[in-house]
């Protein structure tokens, strides 16, 4: 992938556990000023495979994941401790640029947010033209891939220099989607990806995530435990900032540890 | 409904706040309506208080102006004082050369410095105190501007020049710009600065490509305003090009622009210099208009790139 930086000659290599995990998540805290909303957070990733965090709002789940890409330091006053190991290397390690972290995590947010001032071809070209890559023929090949890849093509094929904000709600966050994909990231973390969408547009978005693990690494967010039971294979049920339990989702589903995971499971608060 | 209906919810009866509601509203109600058709006329009147005296302008100028335009008006310089000949062709063109100038001089300037405000230096004492020089700048009366020009650039050059006029009209378009630019940058939601972090793109190339043309038409907007305000600024051109009934000759050398020239033509007693200042003024309110709309048209030109 020409567009990828050898980060790995960067920073200091971790030390392999006998395990391959993609995100090794360790002791990680993230602050807001002095209030720790995510608390000594130890969690592993496996690769090719959707995690999801559930759990109340304000639980900080979206904060652990903008953990995982040096967007949470974006905050004005917020910072974040710990260690996040991507493929062996530390992302807060001190000789990292957290710019070259983000060209490899991609990121899709709550609200689907195309650049209003680029058409649908654009916004999905955007992340590779401004990092550098002018190479016309291979933009092009990527825009289209990364469109098939987000189940986006066919409805967009024959309008790709149409505004991306002229696109549907759902149709809006797949190209979030396929923007992020055309980074060719291998970690991708989804914060609610589809809070802001009806059933349709959020059926799709599911669908998607099944069909992108077999490439991706997918780390996903969302208030909805039916949407988590059906996408994930993995999920972690963080509460008040901390980790409360994590394993296969089928068991915390079916046969949670913890009192605290059965009874928001079951619905009796959140 | 009666308080009984409520007396097994709780031991104390509650207020029926509806019928209260009710009553409270069917009182006020014919109040409320009065209110409602006095602003109503109330906004209307102040409509008409604000376009009807520059309606009237407008109308005077061209109905005084229009008969003075021709050719040899709009190309010539002026004939002999009173004679009613030549026209007003250098100071259509001092306008152009020291307004174009300036907005070249100012544009850059006031939009670099509010993306640095906006996106760069959101908080700290220096942002602080640019903010607010800029806003006092915005407010210092353009002869202050006209006689520090003319101590600083036309005395160290030794003449009355483009140059001094041009910076001096650029000093009172600057801070209008960087404000406009600044309150515009900072509409654009920050779910697109986060969408260009996220892909990895350097803060400059976020603002450069991203940012800046989510506010691209707010931004022109108030570089049409800052133009429009220089273009008929007078008093600090007396101060720095002086005015003449030549042509341009060189940026150093002084010229002539259309304030200045209506407000000499106005000083004659001469009823042939009223009319062409009548018509100079015309010309300069469709100068103004022609840019405006211009700028306008450019800006709103698609911005979608075809795929290659």
């Amino acid at each position: 992938m020409a567009i990828e930086e050898p980060i790995e000659e960067k920073g200091q290599v971790v030390q392999e556990s006998t395990e391959r995990y993609k995100v090794r998540i360790e002791n990680v805290n993230g602050w807001y000023g002095a209030k720790r909303a995510i608390k000594d957070v130890n969690l592993n990733v496996k690769e090719k495979t959707v995690t999801a965090f559930i759990g109340p709002s304000g639980c900080g789940k979206t904060t652990l994941l903008r953990c995982l890409n040096r967007m949470h330091e974006m905050t004005p006053g917020a910072h974040a401790d710990g260690r996040v190991v991507v493929d062996g290397v530390d992302i807060y390690d001190k000789s990292i640029d957290p710019v070259i972290i983000r060209r490899r995590i991609g990121m899709v947010f709550q609200k689907p947010n195309p650049f209003p001032t680029m058409s649908i071809f654009d916004n999905v070209a955007a992340g590779l033209r401004l990092n550098g890559m002018n190479n016309k023929s291979i933009i092009r090949e990527i825009v289209e891939e990364s469109l098939r890849n987000a189940a986006l093509w066919d409805e967009v094929k024959n309008e790709l220099d149409k505004p991306g904000m002229s696109l549907s709600g759902g149709q809006q966050q797949r190209l979030c989607i396929a923007r992020a994909l055309a980074m060719q990231p291998e970690v991708l973390l989804m914060d609610e990806p589809t809070s802001s969408l009806d059933p349709f547009g959020s059926s799709k978005i599911e669908e998607l995530v099944r069909i992108l693990k077999d490439n991706v690494t997918i780390i996903i967010v969302t208030h909805n435990m039916q949407q988590a039971a059906r996408v994930s294979d993995f999920t972690a049920f963080m509460y008040l900032g901390e980790l409360i339990e994590y394993g296969s989702t089928n068991q915390i589903f079916m046969n949670p540890e913890k009192e605290l995971t059965e009874r928001y499971i079951s619905g009796k608060f959140g | 409904m009666t308080i009984d209906s409520n007396a097994n919810s709780n031991s104390k009866p509650k207020n029926n706040y509806r019928d209260i509601l009710q009553e409270t509203v069917s009182k006020k109600y014919r109040r409320r309506l009065i209110v409602n058709r006095l602003v109503t006329i109330f906004t209307i009147v102040c409509v008409i208080a604000a376009v009807v005296p520059l309606g009237s302008i407008l109308l005077e100028v061209v109905k005084n102006g229009a008969s003075a335009i021709s050719f040899e008006f709009l190309t010539q310089p002026q004939g002999s004082i009173g004679s009613g000949t030549g026209g007003i062709g250098p100071a259509i063109q001092g306008t152009i050369i020291v307004v174009g100038l300036a907005s070249l001089i100012a544009a850059p300037i006031g939009v670099l410095a509010g993306i640095y405000l906006s996106e760069f230096a959101k908080k700290g004492i220096f942002a602080d105190l640019v903010r607010f020089f800029n806003d006092v700048l915005t407010g210092l009366p353009s002869i202050v501007i006209g006689i520090v020009g003319y101590i600083v650039i036309v005395l160290s050059i030794g003449s009355f020049s483009v140059l001094a006029g041009s910076i001096s009209l650029s000093i009172i378009m600057i801070p209008i710009v960087v404000r406009v630019t600044e309150e515009t940058l900072k509409v654009v939601p920050y779910s697109l600065r986060e969408a260009g972090h996220s892909l990895g793109i350097s803060k400059a190339k976020i603002t450069l490509f991203i940012v800046l043309p989510s506010a691209k038409n707010g931004i022109i907007t108030g570089i049409v305003i800052a133009i429009s305000r220089i273009a008929g600024e007078t008093a600090p051109l007396i101060m720095t090009i002086l005015g003449t009934s030549l042509f341009f000759t060189g940026i150093t050398g002084p010229v002539d622009a259309l304030p200045l020239r209506i407000w000499r033509l106005a000083s004659q007693p001469y009823e042939s210099a009223h009319a062409f200042g009548w018509g100079s003024a015309l010309i300069l309110i469709l100068m103004i208009l022609a840019m405006s709309v211009g700028l306008r048209l450019l800006a709103q030109k698609r911005t979608f790139k075809t795929v290659n």
